[in-house]
């Protein structure tokens, strides 16, 4: 069981009166990449805000069943959010850096986090950008300010922010979709080598960039989870009609 | 919706004749009137008392005292005491409007009773007359607070329980809130969510959410908020009336339990009380002139600035 | 496949366990509590205007006893004492004219008040004398002077009879009891007549004349500032291109940031001559000239309001009605203005609240004679006005104070239910319009 990271059971959410996810049961794999796609709508993202509870800001939604992350149900009301996501960091799909410097960008969480050290704090920058493979990009310039940065080079910058919390697991919502193909590929290269250290889920709606990146691959069709296994076996022969339709491009 | 439109399609079919659009050209040529009359008071408005008040306007005039009973001399105490009063104003209503704001944008939730109760009192705050808030200023600050510390602190010594600059600028911060709140709020809501989801995945509480990132990001707009408040503040004299602004002083005030002039409040006294009306004339339109110079720069400041943040966040 | 990190327990249900942050459990009390201040200020407002006002509604039986007590000591000659060495000594010197008190409205009318107000504050002058005076002499102690005074009017007499057969009846509850009605009944009465004359020997407080000032003033400018206001903001929201908004709309709105002082001043300094040249009216300053300034200062408001209201209508309003072969103002008139109509509402509420609060205007502009006409060209005084410009001349706890203030509590409870009629009256049509019926 060691290899199992989040196990959900019959995961349900609603907003308001609307059901958006549909008991939900899958378990995702650690130290893998696990790519979740679907239709747009189908609940894929939503399904990942569930894991670092993003959905609570929204006073509508409800949600039942259980997310186990080794074993502690996140879900539960002794459970500490801010410590979830401390454990748990998200990478958005617009890339969102704080308007400050490219240096602040990537202590904020350590700041937060009552690191006041500065040679500790120059570390923490210099580790989490050489992970997130900018570093030799952006040394020279730690004092500019993010904003000034490219598209691909401000998801990266994000991607170091996320790592410098010393995240477990990372979720990823489309960080490619808003770029160019070779920012694209550099996210895709860098996916495949965070996997050695995080747990990662990625929503994407380009079947070829699961294909490329992805162990294990989850297909979402209005708000269910219609298929989960090996993305090879997946994309070579999906156990469901549903899934082939889509992944051939009958629809979607 | 249906039965509606086709009503409409009908009636419409049978005006469109000459006659309707004659009435059409004198609808919109009466409704083109009534923006250029406004725009057209305004700057005869403008006009009258820049040209009234150009004579005697001058350096000397705004950095002198008045003289000779105030026939003669300049505003010196008056602008000073309006920009002390305003200081504290702002020191006071600040902090005060911005937590407000932060409130009602980052801690209300939708369905919240208690921010729609908040939202209403401060559009109430809004509305109420001037002179309420001075009688309240009176009734509430000299009566109350000041005449309980005399009593309690300086044994029954006058000295808190009159009207002086401290009270007339808290009664304004009390009547300027409402500028604070809705300006700090709108730049609030610009902030866009990403940020604020940004900061909270990366394990950040609510509250240092908002120190690092909600806050640094609408300075500008507190800022406005701030610069519509003095302007609004700087031109109010109801309030003050009994408050704290006197008719003539011959220093300017030392503390804050003093009483203080103020333009709006010079401008009224010369105008309606003056032993020789005619003759201070100019000194009147000067008076204003100065006022309103004050009030519409920092208004014109403030609609830039608000502006730019409204750009910035489409 | 289990790598060396994930053999290593990151999370547990202690490492994830509620945390109690002090920070952050401070910092949202304190801003809930500061923003629960701002519902605390109208309380406050509220309570604290009234509570002022509050004399006049004990006043009567408080003086009653006063009464008692003194008849009891100084029995038989005090009604002479009533009539007051002090009251003597003190009324004709510090209210000099005042005791003509049929003339005042009169003179207040005819001349100028320019003229007039170095008199009526001659308080400068009172305000020295005054608490020497007063500050011995307590208020009860003045109320009966007052009572002295009223001999001459037709009906008070009677009370009076009333007063001076007490000494007789001393003892008796129930002539107490009678008493005690009969002069608060006499404050009461005084609220709801005409004269307003706070400052003499017997003081009235009529509100009626100041209501109808205020009224007046009101009418005259919400004529104004209604349709212009609203003619403006819907060429603004519908005929004006783009362009010409982005530079019409500061420019109006700019007139919001004219101090009322200022607007005051220039209808007292040109606009009175300036109507008065074209009118011809006797009194230079009167309910129209207040009217016309006042306009100035609604305006904007109901401008902004109205604006705002006509431009959120639903886009797809208009292009169906221009999909239909309406023309611009057809659509703007018969489509926008409409449904719009809530706002518009909401709009002139608010713009009659400011008027009917409004104090530096008034004071500069009206005349602020205390007349019962209907003439628009005759002078007025509203009840802001009054406020304004007798409260500094009162002393704490006196009748004319206290009524100073309840007029000043008549003002917070109509501008309060006018905002919550705007609000609440607006938003239920609102709901009603664009969720279906």
């Amino acid at each position: 069981m060691k290899d199992i990271k989040i196990q959900v059971n019959d995961l349900s959410l609603y907003y308001g009166e609307k059901k958006a996810l549909k008991e939900i049961s899958m378990q995702v794999p650690a130290n893998k990449v696990t790519a979740l796609i679907g239709p747009s709508g189908c609940g894929k993202s939503t399904f990942l805000r569930c894991i670092n509870r993003m959905n609570d800001l929204i006073p509508s939604v409800s949600i039942t069943g259980q997310m186990l992350v080794e074993g502690v149900d996140i879900y539960d009301k002794n459970v500490d959010v801010v410590n979830i996501r401390k454990k748990i960091g998200m990478v958005f799909q617009k890339s969102n850096p704080f308007p400050k410097s490219i240096y602040e960008n990537v202590i904020y969480g350590s700041r937060i986090n009552g690191i006041t050290d500065k040679r500790e704090l120059d570390e923490i920058v210099e580790t989490s950008l050489r992970q997130a493979a900018i570093w030799d990009e952006l040394k020279d310039r730690l004092g500019d300010s993010a904003l000034g940065l490219s598209g691909g080079q401000q998801q990266r910058l994000c991607i170091a922010r996320t790592l410098a919390v010393n995240p477990d697991i990372i979720l990823m919502d489309e960080p490619a979709s808003a770029l160019d193909p070779i920012s694209t590929s550099k996210i895709e290269e860098l996916v495949h080598e965070l996997k050695e250290k995080y747990t990662i889920l990625i929503v994407t709606h380009n079947m070829q960039q699961a294909a490329r990146v992805s162990d294990h691959t989850a297909f979402f069709y209005m708000g269910e989870l219609i298929e989960m296994g090996k993305t090879d076996a997946i994309f070579t022969k999906p156990a469901k009609k549903q899934t082939e339709d889509y992944i051939t491009g009958r629809f979607g | 919706m249906e039965t509606t439109t086709t009503e409409m399609n009908s009636s419409l079919l049978s005006t469109q004749n000459k006659s309707s659009d004659l009435k059409g050209k004198l609808i919109v040529g009466a409704t083109q009137l009534a923006v250029y009359t406004i725009i057209a008071v305004l700057f005869v408005i403008l006009g009258i008392i820049i040209y009234e008040g150009r004579e005697k306007f001058s350096w000397e005039f705004i950095s002198s005292f008045p003289t000779n009973g105030m026939t003669e001399g300049g505003i010196f105490p008056a602008l000073i005491g309006t920009f002390i009063m305003v200081i504290v104003m702002s020191l006071a209503a600040v902090p005060f409007g911005t937590i407000t704001a932060i409130y009602l944008t980052e801690y209300a939730s939708e369905s919240s009773k208690f921010a729609a109760a908040v939202r209403f009192s401060v559009r109430t705050l809004a509305v109420v007359p001037s002179i309420i808030f001075g009688l309240f200023g009176l009734g509430f600050f000299i009566q109350f607070v000041g005449t309980g510390f005399d009593t309690a602190f300086n044994g029954g010594e006058l000295r808190w329980g009159q009207p002086n600059i401290l009270w007339a600028s808290l009664t304004m911060s009390f009547l300027t809130l409402p500028v604070i709140i809705v300006s700090v709020e709108e730049a609030l809501k610009t902030i866009p969510r990403e940020l604020r989801e940004a900061s909270l995945a990366l394990g950040a509480t609510k509250w240092q959410t908002i120190k690092n990132v909600v806050l640094p990001g609408s300075v500008s707009g507190i800022m406005t908020g701030t610069i519509l408040a003095v302007s609004r503040g700087a031109g109010e004299v109801a309030p003050i009336l009994f408050t704290g602004a006197a008719y003539y002083l011959a220093t300017l005030p030392g503390s804050l339990s003093d009483q203080f002039m103020n333009l709006g409040y010079h401008i009224y006294i010369m105008a309606t009380q003056s032993s020789d009306v005619e003759k201070t004339m100019p000194i009147q339109f000067a008076t204003t002139l100065v006022l309103l110079i004050l009030t519409l720069s920092l208004n014109v400041i403030a609609v830039v600035i608000r502006s730019r943040i409204r750009r910035k966040a489409k | 496949m289990s790598s060396p990190i994930s053999s290593k327990q990151n999370f547990t249900k202690e490492s994830l366990e509620k945390q109690f942050r002090l920070s952050e459990f401070l910092a949202e009390k304190i801003i809930s509590s500061v923003a629960f201040l701002s519902i605390a200020i109208i309380f406050l407002i509220f309570i604290f205007v009234f509570k002022e006002s509050l004399p006049i509604f004990s006043l009567g039986k408080e003086s009653a006893k006063v009464e008692m007590q003194q008849s009891v000591s100084a029995s038989g000659d005090q009604p002479e004492s009533y009539g007051g060495v002090e009251t003597e000594d003190l009324q004709p010197e510090s209210y000099g004219g005042v005791e003509t008190e049929d003339l005042q409205p009169e003179s207040y009318g005819g001349v100028e008040t320019e003229d007039l107000q170095p008199e009526t504050y001659g308080g400068v002058e009172k305000e020295d004398l005054q608490p020497e005076s007063y500050g011995g002499v307590e208020k009860e102690d003045l109320q009966p002077e007052s009572y002295g005074g009223v001999e001459k009017e037709d009906l008070q007499p009677e009370t009076y009879g009333d007063v001076q057969a007490e000494p007789l009846v001393e003892n008796n509850d129930s002539a107490e009891d009678t008493a005690k009605e009969k002069k608060s009944n006499s404050i009461w009465d005084t609220l709801l007549t005409p004269d307003w004359v706070p400052v003499s020997e017997n003081p009235r407080f009529g509100l009626l004349s100041l209501l109808i000032g205020t009224l007046k003033v009101t009418i005259i400018s919400m004529l104004i500032a209604g349709p212009i206001a609203i003619l403006a903001a819907l060429y603004t929201s519908c005929f004006a291109s783009k362009r010409t908004k982005e530079i019409i709309k500061p420019i109006i709105e700019m007139l919001a940031a004219f101090p009322s002082v200022v607007i005051g001043f220039f209808a007292l300094m040109v606009m009175a001559t300036f109507f008065q040249d074209i009118f011809g009216y006797d009194s230079r300053l009167n309910a129209f000239v207040g009217g016309v300034a006042m306009a100035l200062a609604a305006i904007p408001i109901i401008y902004t309001i109205s604006e705002d209201a006509l431009s959120s209508i639903p886009k797809t309003y208009t292009e169906a009605s221009l999909a239909l072969g309406a023309n611009k103002w057809q659509t703007a008139f018969y489509v926008v203005l409409p449904a719009a109509t809530p706002g518009i509402f909401a709009a002139l509420l608010l713009g009659v609240g400011r008027v009917f609060g409004e104090t530096m205007i008034a004071l500069m502009a009206t005349g602020n004679a205390a007349l019962m006409s209907a003439n628009p060209f005759e002078s007025v005084r509203t009840f802001a006005a009054t406020i304004g410009a007798e409260m500094a001349e009162t002393v704490f706890g006196e009748t004319h104070y206290s009524v100073l203030f309840f007029i000043g509590s008549l003002l917070f409870i109509f501008s309060f239910g006018l905002n919550a009629l705007a609000e609440f009256y607006v938003k239920g049509k609102l709901i009603k319009k664009f969720q279906g019926k």
